[in-house]
């Protein structure tokens, strides 16, 4: 789009980062009301129509808090850790491809810059959680980084599936081996969709999402790591939360669902928005419908079916290309 | 070089500038107390007197998942270059791997039979 890659990066990660925080910031409120209608409720009402003010009332709350700081907390780590977290949130969103030639750094490494970026968000949570001094958020962050390690082999074994289908690590290249409706969910049946479900699942794990949300469980860790901060603090967690879920969506629609693609239908941004919202309102309802895992259940799912079945789910689709 | 990696290094400058910018806006419109009461700033337990500080030494029960996971995780170094070729590679590729991921799983079929997956 733009020559100058400097030039390029900025802008568009100006704009894209804008407009993703903002959907980020509305998801809360429609998360909110989604959840109403779930359980028979009404969800916010009270400021604006629909409620919809309520983003903005949450945002000025935010905003002017108090920073309140622990007397016996590591003072530059805890102040540090949010910063750290909103920004790596942020950083997958630079190689998703929106539409043909519209992303923010086309890598020819992708998919793996993407996973590698969104797992660094697990370094600033250790840091919340150590730097807290509080057992809530210890124990949150412990099992934000075992869980968080253990589901990134299964993530990056279930991302593999459309590399080996593709050839490329690069999503626009992933994307335009998907063009005509061949979508890897689709096709091949067997490798591609369950490396498709197999990644949303992952992928929830990944963001700390129900069934997969122990290392927050409220009612034994009151807030896990978060617990201690106040404020915009805490709202930097909260975002880069949404963030997070929302990056997984649209790797799940760049990865299995063909992008900004839709075959006789045409191709653009639009599509691409489309099914990025619709795995994220999937994402809404998983979390409305199931209960929380156990840690140890959590682990042992991981380790005992997710590992050997992307594992052999790659090996499937490599015999897939080899064959046809 | 790739020029991508100038617009990637670009976006990251953004996402921190945006992040950093949240937060010192929360700074400057915050309120702020003068006096810090003891109470306020202690740590947080439910509204118990907190027992002693979270810095403690604790039973490593994970290590075994952080050992499998540095395994697992050396063999995705090696299976994505593969994954990347595997149409132009042939069959003997098809077969190495195959072998190379069948000795993995026998060792982590021995980690499971052994129990260390379980939290004992």
């Amino acid at each position: 789009m733009i020559e100058n890659p400097w030039l390029h990066g900025l802008v568009l990660g100006l704009v894209v980062v804008a407009v993703v925080m903002g959907v980020a910031a509305f998801s809360i409120w429609y998360e909110r009301k989604f959840a109403g209608l779930l359980q028979n409720r009404p969800g916010p009402t009270e400021v604006g129509p629909w409620g919809l003010g309520q983003l903005i009332a949450d945002a000025i709350k935010l905003l002017q808090k108090e920073q309140i700081v622990p007397a016996a907390a590591d003072r530059p780590l805890f102040l540090l850790a949010p910063l750290l977290v909103l920004t790596a949130a942020l950083v997958p969103l630079a190689v998703i491809p929106w539409g043909p030639g519209l992303v923010g750094a086309d890598l020819h490494v992708g998919v793996l810059f993407a996973l590698a970026a969104s797992s660094l968000m697990l370094f600033p949570v250790w840091m919340a959680g150590w730097a807290s001094n509080n057992k809530y958020a210890l124990l949150g962050g412990m099992r934000s980084v075992a869980q968080g390690i253990s589901y990134e082999i299964p993530l990056l074994l279930s991302a593999t599936v459309p590399i080996v289908l593709a050839q490329s690590f690069r999503l626009g290249d992933i994307v335009a081996a998907q063009e005509g409706l061949r979508w890897f969910a689709l096709w091949p049946p067997g490798p591609g969709t369950l490396a498709f479900g197999l990644f949303m699942a992952t992928a929830l794990a990944e963001a700390n999402r129900i069934p997969f949300d122990i290392p927050e469980a409220e009612s034994e860790l009151v807030a896990g790591v978060t617990v201690e901060y106040t404020g915009m603090n805490f709202g930097m967690f909260y975002l880069a939360e949404y963030l997070h879920t929302f990056i997984a969506s649209a790797l799940g629609a760049a990865l299995f669902l063909g992008g900004w693609d839709m075959g006789p239908l045409g191709a653009g941004l639009h599509w691409m928005v489309l099914k990025t919202l619709v795995l994220f309102a999937g994402i809404f309802w998983v979390r409305w419908s199931l209960l929380r895992l156990r840690s140890d259940q959590l682990m042992e799912l991981c380790w005992r079916w997710l590992v050997p079945g992307s594992l052999l789910l790659v090996m499937a689709a490599a015999l897939w290309v080899h064959l046809t | 070089m790739d020029p991508a990696w100038l617009s990637a290094a670009a976006f990251v400058a953004v996402a921190a500038v945006v992040a950093a910018a949240a937060l010192v806006g929360a700074r400057v419109l915050g309120v702020k107390a003068r006096v810090d009461a003891p109470l306020k700033t202690d740590t947080y337990e439910c509204g118990e007197e907190p027992d002693g500080a979270a810095w403690v030494r604790f039973h490593p029960r994970y290590y075994v998942v952080a050992l499998l996971f540095v395994l697992f995780d050396v063999e995705t170094v090696f299976i994505l270059p593969w994954a990347l070729n595997v149409e132009g590679l042939g069959g003997t590729a098809i077969v190495a791997m195959f072998a190379f991921a069948a000795i993995l799983l026998l060792g982590w079929a021995y980690a499971v039979r052994k129990g260390a997956l379980r939290w004992q």
